[in-house]
């Protein structure tokens, strides 16, 4: 029959097509070829109950430290917090800095390095082995986040489903965003109290 | 069973609302009449002919409950489904309009979905999509501005508070039936059915199944997905679709990301003297299969490039009973159209030259 798939699909003629030269990048999308391993990444997986747990503390810490940043001004800590958190987080989940954080609902493992960014659970297309559709070399990342959460105590965090990424946050610190919202939430309850 | 199934006060005007009911079309009706519904994919015409569309959606007339209209499957750039939905609607079909979020970010999905709610649109299919290495062109720019679940929650918001994602009022809200997809036999295996929950949550009522070759997996996940109770808060449709041949299968299994065929399957296909038949004859055994199963409400068949083998399916496996599915239905707006038909014809024609009093003035020489 003449629309037997087993011919030569588009696909694979434009790619036979492409020019050959001796430079062949590395990965399928950009998402892939950031990645310098996936070791780490791995790692704050199989860790995440720690990494759960020390984030908690960490959270208490600089919500403590609120009335520092409102002195410093939550705009002039932004720089040097920013340039902290990109680095810390970007070594152990490969941040991209969304600015929206939800590494405690998914296991530890950045939902943004899904090449379709998907914030709510995998896609049909994940392999047999547990890889990705796009990236044929890179576990998936919700088939790691879901190991990773069922660690976890906050395990039922993934079953929530995420608002979509509001863009205009990139590049933004989600540390003190989410100390300033604590922090509000508090005030508001303290004034509730007073109140009453 | 037409009889029930159509507008009591003018059976050739379209459907009335009914309580409880999200849409005004047929396959909410059928699937809260808790009848066996069927659904099939409309392979899209790479042409700008709308009797492409025309002779591809008159195959299945009176075998389907519904006409799935895909959105650039597979990455590959066919006509646009709100263009088939926009064609199908105009001839009285009922399609199922796709969306899926490789393409368009969130501003051009609500307008959409109001586009193709005006057209009479009943049905939206929520799908994140393929990534666009998948497609003829991987240079594109993978959009994935929302996922699967936020566009469902969005267009939830807008059907039942009839607001955009920004709060912004609308003042008729689309009255759609709400789709997502499933894919039970992709990794990692038990958050599949937490996912389900997760798209209900989000506003899914209906899900149909990536294709199933593998029943006995399908029936663990539906164990599952009872023992959750999702079954009785969504209807699951279970997708099916006939091999052509061994080849094409193992093409297929290798190629078309999310697809899960068994070893079994191949080899049965293989030791077939017409490949053809016996992809249909295990096409309608699945599908003899999957209808037993607690909490299947339906099937959903994508017979690419073997839509004519449609049909013959849903009448070899007998899973409409002897229902027969609406033909083709007057479309709300032909009134409209017929009555300015009649306007065009009465009416003198409008000369713009007379009308601006040029008639007399000399021709313009050159």
């Amino acid at each position: 029959m003449a629309d037997q798939p087993t011919k030569p699909t588009q696909a694979s003629l434009n790619k036979k097509a492409a020019q050959t030269t001796s430079y062949k990048p590395s990965g399928v999308s950009a998402t892939g070829r950031n990645a310098r391993s996936f070791a780490i990444r791995l790692w704050s997986v199989r860790h995440s109950r720690a990494l759960e747990w020390f984030y908690a503390h960490f959270a208490d810490v600089f919500l403590k430290l609120h009335p520092l940043w409102k002195a410093v001004g939550y705009q002039r800590a932004e720089g040097p917090v920013k340039f902290v958190e990109k680095r810390v987080k970007g070594f152990l989940f490969d941040c991209r800095m969304c600015g929206q954080c939800v590494l405690s609902s998914t296991g530890m493992s950045c939902p943004m390095n899904c090449p379709k960014q998907l914030r709510n659970g995998p896609c049909g297309g994940v392999r047999a082995n547990g890889h990705c559709e796009v990236e044929p070399d890179m576990p998936c990342v919700w088939v790691q986040a879901w190991s990773g959460a069922s660690q976890m105590k906050g395990r039922d965090n993934i079953l929530n489903v995420q608002k979509p990424v509001d863009q205009s946050l990139r590049e933004t610190s989600s540390w003190l965003r989410v100390t300033a919202v604590a922090a509000a939430d508090r005030e508001a309850a303290a004034g509730q109290g007073a109140a009453q | 069973m037409s009889q029930s199934d159509s507008n009591p006060l003018d059976p050739s005007a379209p459907l009335e609302p009914l309580p409880g009911h999200s849409s005004h079309g047929r396959l909410e009706r059928i699937l809260r009449r808790g009848e066996f519904a069927v659904t099939a994919e409309l392979n899209p015409p790479d042409s700008a002919n709308p009797h492409d569309v025309y002779e591809r959606a008159a195959i299945f007339d009176g075998w389907v409950d519904g006409i799935n209209a895909v959105d650039a499957s597979g990455a590959n750039a066919h006509m646009s489904s709100v263009g088939i939905c926009a064609l199908l609607t105009r001839m009285g079909y009922a399609p199922i309009m796709q969306i899926s979020c490789r393409d368009k970010n969130r501003i051009a999905i609500q307008g959409d979905v109001l586009g193709a709610s005006a057209m009479g649109v009943q049905n939206i299919l929520c799908l994140t999509g393929d990534g666009v290495q998948a497609g003829d062109q991987p240079g594109a720019k993978p959009v994935f501005d929302l996922d699967c679940m936020s566009l469902l929650e969005t267009i939830r918001i807008m059907r039942d508070n009839s607001k955009f994602l920004s709060g912004r009022k609308l003042t008729s809200p689309p009255t759609v039936f709400l789709g997502a997809a499933i894919n039970p036999f992709a990794p990692p295996y038990d958050f599949r059915p937490h996912r389900l929950a997760k798209k209900i949550a989000a506003g899914a009522q209906f899900v149909q199944s990536q294709y199933c070759y593998d029943v006995p997996m399908f029936r663990k996940y539906m164990q599952q997905v009872r023992d959750m109770g999702l079954d009785k808060e969504c209807f699951i449709m279970c997708g099916v679709g006939p091999l052509a041949s061994a080849r094409t299968a193992k093409w297929m299994r290798s190629n078309v990301p999310g697809v899960h065929i068994p070893d079994e399957i191949i080899k049965r296909l293989e030791g077939a003297e017409d490949q053809k038949k016996e992809g249909k004859q295990l096409c309608i055994d699945i599908i003899n299969e999957v209808k037993e199963i607690e909490g299947v409400s339906g099937i959903h068949v994508m017979a690419y490039r073997q839509e004519e083998f449609v049909a013959e399916i849903v009448h070899e496996s007998g899973v409409l009973k002897g229902r027969r599915p609406w033909r083709k239905e007057p479309n709300p707006v032909d009134e409209l159209v017929a009555a300015r038909m009649e306007e065009i014809l009465e009416e003198p024609r409008q000369v713009p030259h007379e009308m601006a009093g040029a008639v007399g003035d000399p021709e313009p020489s050159e």
